[in-house]
């Protein structure tokens, strides 16, 4: 059943990315959609690095494993013979990284740390931490095997919501909150090139409602002002729509024909108490309104003219089975 | 399953010992819509009453009467709404606040320098923290102005709940560090009691430091700090200020979730951390519940729609039947999550509100959830 204005699948421009950041509304399931796009991409015996970086354990929390130390390691293996690995990333552990790499300061960056001063240096210059989460994704994203083949075919990050995914991503302007030379500097020139190329794309993770269809819209917009490529817009928790299509805007108005709907239970053989068939009308407007809602935020999304994914609702709520059938339906989609 | 305790929304908000309830939660729960429901339904018991807003959507503002960000409460003036009490309501403007406090703490002629500095500009807009020390702020003059005998906060909207209680602590201790002296004049490090085999190790960190963040950015910092806190007393003063306003006997809290795993886990930190500080929790706002409205078992409503569709009459018999099974199916998830909550914190009461169908975009529908929220009204 696919409506002009449903999914419009997999584009083969999205299939040229390698480096997908997933963003959303707090409580769209941005991490959940993540992770089933990095087990999608993985699928086929493809390796595929799951990158979190605003250090609240999301990813252990979902595959339920133990909290992630800042190191790349294997995660779950994906469908058919495929590999997600998973990295949390800590600003403060990458700018250590750094000063131990050029600096070579050994036993004084680890006392540094411990005085807070590299709390201190990242929050005092905002645009500093960005720079570095990019950078250290961008090295993941560029990195290659010994046999030349690059050691991950994807990364999937699961990225700021889309209030702050703009300003994470706009490297250009966080470079003015740090020095005009130097190593960081010099690496930051190379992910402003990595963000901005055709390797990278956007996901916005909504729902069917007012408030996270409008900073989805929003950030589109953001977006492209920064030059960055927006990608697919991932629909989360669609759920079906049982009425007929014909009936939904008079009963979201509170019109439905009770006598209809009594009869066609007496057929099924059921004979129910007043104030039951009451409870089933009033149930019946209220999904009916939620339908009519759907439909013009649906309608609303349509401006945006982005590919469009539907993932379905999964009403016992989401474990990691359901990461691979969510993950198996991207594939079908053409998520590759 | 659990029982967990009824948590009386109308006796809190009744109560005139009452004089701060402060809304928490992580994002997208539903925080704002609460808060300014609760407000409304205070007004209307006789309280006179502001809401703090931060970031409300554009309709909820709008039926507030709230078109755009004032800094100021306003009180809320709309035809037909003739509450017994009062009801103001102000959106949050952060960089506002943040001039306000410096202009009103610091000496004549100081402010301009302070306002003016391009450090300054950083920290009112892109530190992360701003945001939740400006909501604090802005709830101490509140509270300072002594104009409302209740005042309904809602907070940031941040990933984790606790963000509210610990970023303002962040950022004040990065605005009052002694690192920001060390890292310009590091030579003066000694009060630091370093011991001397790291002096040397230490001056080259330092400079690390420096060298990546840039020398110009550390002298601005350094400038702005020494004359803030030498005229307003220092953010750390001032969050530990608010820290006790919060511990204070008027205050309370409620911890606002959707039923959903997250919305409980990041309620579930927040409880602990509550007590841990010994600050006085009120309850947890189940928000956006779907209870069954019909009392029929879901194996019945989904074989009488098979021999519907079987037969090939009854659509419209046969669309409702099947989206009550599915309306059971997703009341049932809901009540094991509450339940693994209460499980987990048996003390803390709860109220569910039962889910508005469409976003609420006038008073009429603020005066609903506040039914809810009361445990009265609810379509049962």
């Amino acid at each position: 059943m696919t409506t002009p204005l449903g999914d419009s699948g997999w584009t083969k421009e999205l299939r040229r990315a390698r480096l997908h950041f997933v963003t959303g509304k707090g409580g769209t399931g941005k991490t959940t959609v993540a992770a089933s796009l990095g087990l999608a991409l993985a699928s086929g015996g493809r390796r595929v690095l799951l990158v979190e970086v605003e250090g609240r354990q999301g990813i252990a929390q979902l595959f339920d494993t133990e909290p992630m130390p800042y190191g790349e390691r294997h995660l779950v293996s994906a469908p058919d013979g495929g590999e997600l690995c998973a990295l949390h990333i800590d600003a403060e552990a990458a700018l250590l990284e750094y000063f131990e790499m050029f600096y070579n300061l050994g036993f004084a960056g680890r006392t540094l740390r411990r005085m807070g001063a590299i709390e201190f240096a990242t929050t005092l210059a905002p645009g500093l931490r960005d720079v570095l989460l990019t950078g250290k994704i961008k090295e993941c994203v560029s990195r290659r095997e010994s046999d030349g083949r690059h050691t991950y075919d994807h990364v999937v990050v699961d990225s700021p919501p889309t209030g702050r995914v703009v300003k994470f991503l706009d490297v250009t302007r966080a470079l003015s909150d740090i020095t005009k030379s130097g190593p960081i500097r010099g690496q930051a020139e190379g992910v402003v090139k990595l963000l901005h190329s055709p390797e990278t794309a956007v996901h916005l993770v909504t729902l069917l409602e007012e408030m996270p269809i409008r900073e989805t819209l929003e950030a589109i917009d953001e977006l492209a002002k920064a030059k960055l490529r927006p990608g697919a817009v991932l629909i989360n928790r669609v759920r079906p729509p049982r009425l007929p299509s014909r009936s939904v805007s008079a009963a979201a108005d509170g019109r439905v024909n009770t006598s209809r709907v009594r009869s066609g239970l007496e057929a099924a053989g059921l004979e129910l108490a007043p104030d039951v068939l009451d409870g089933l009308v009033a149930e019946t407007v209220e999904h009916a309104i939620r339908i009519a809602a759907e439909r013009a935020a649906m309608e609303q999304l349509g401006e945006a003219n982005q590919p469009r994914i539907e993932i379905p609702d999964i009403t016992e709520g989401v474990d990691v089975a359901s990461l691979y059938e969510i993950a198996d339906l991207l594939v079908e989609k053409g998520v590759r | 399953m659990a029982k967990a305790k009824h948590l009386d929304i109308d006796t809190l908000i009744d109560n005139p010992k009452t004089k701060v309830v402060v809304c928490c939660g992580s994002g997208g729960v539903g925080k704002t819509t609460t808060s300014a429901a609760l407000a409304l339904r205070a007004a209307e018991r006789g309280r006179t009453t502001v809401v703090l807003t931060i970031d409300p959507a554009r309709r909820l503002a709008q039926s507030l009467g709230l078109e755009e960000l004032g800094n100021v409460p306003k009180r809320v003036e709309i035809a037909g709404f003739e509450p017994a009490g009062e009801l103001w309501a102000m959106m949050l403007d952060m960089r506002r606040t943040f001039d306000d406090m410096i202009i009103a703490h610091s000496e004549p002629g100081r402010a301009d320098e302070l306002l003016a500095s391009p450090f300054y500009q950083t920290v009112s807009t892109s530190f992360s923290g701003t945001q939740e020390y400006m909501a604090m702020e802005k709830l101490g003059q509140l509270v300072a102005d002594g104009e409302w005998d209740l005042i309904i906060v809602d907070t940031p909207p941040s990933r984790s709940a606790l963000d509210f209680l610990d970023a303002p602590n962040r950022l004040s201790s990065v605005l009052d560090s002694r690192l920001i002296k060390l890292l310009t004049s590091p030579a003066r490090a000694s009060g630091w009691g370093v011991r001397k085999a790291f002096t040397a190790g230490l001056a080259m960190a330092t400079k690390a430091i420096s060298t990546v963040i840039g020398g110009q950015l550390l002298t601005d910092a350094s400038a702005f700090m020494q004359a803030f806190n030498s005229t307003a007393g220092g953010f750390k003063e001032r969050a530990t200020k608010t820290a006790e306003l919060l511990r204070s006997p008027g205050t309370s809290f409620l911890v606002v979730a959707a039923p959903e795993p997250d919305a409980l886990r990041e309620a579930s930190y927040f409880v602990e951390r509550l007590s841990d500080e010994s600050m006085p929790l009120q309850g947890l706002v189940a928000n956006r519940t779907h209870p069954v409205l019909a009392d029929l078992p879901a194996t019945k409503a989904l074989a009488a729609a098979e021999s519907l569709d079987k037969d090939g009459n009854g659509p419209l018999a046969a669309a409702v039947l099947r989206l009550h099974a599915d309306r059971l199916a997703l009341d049932q998830r809901e009540q094991r999550l509450l339940a693994r909550f209460t499980r987990a914190h048996p003390g803390v009461p709860v109220v569910g509100v039962p889910a508005l169908p469409s976003d609420v975009s006038d008073i009429a529908g603020l005066r609903v959830i506040g039914e809810r929220l009361s445990g009265n009204g609810t379509a049962r």
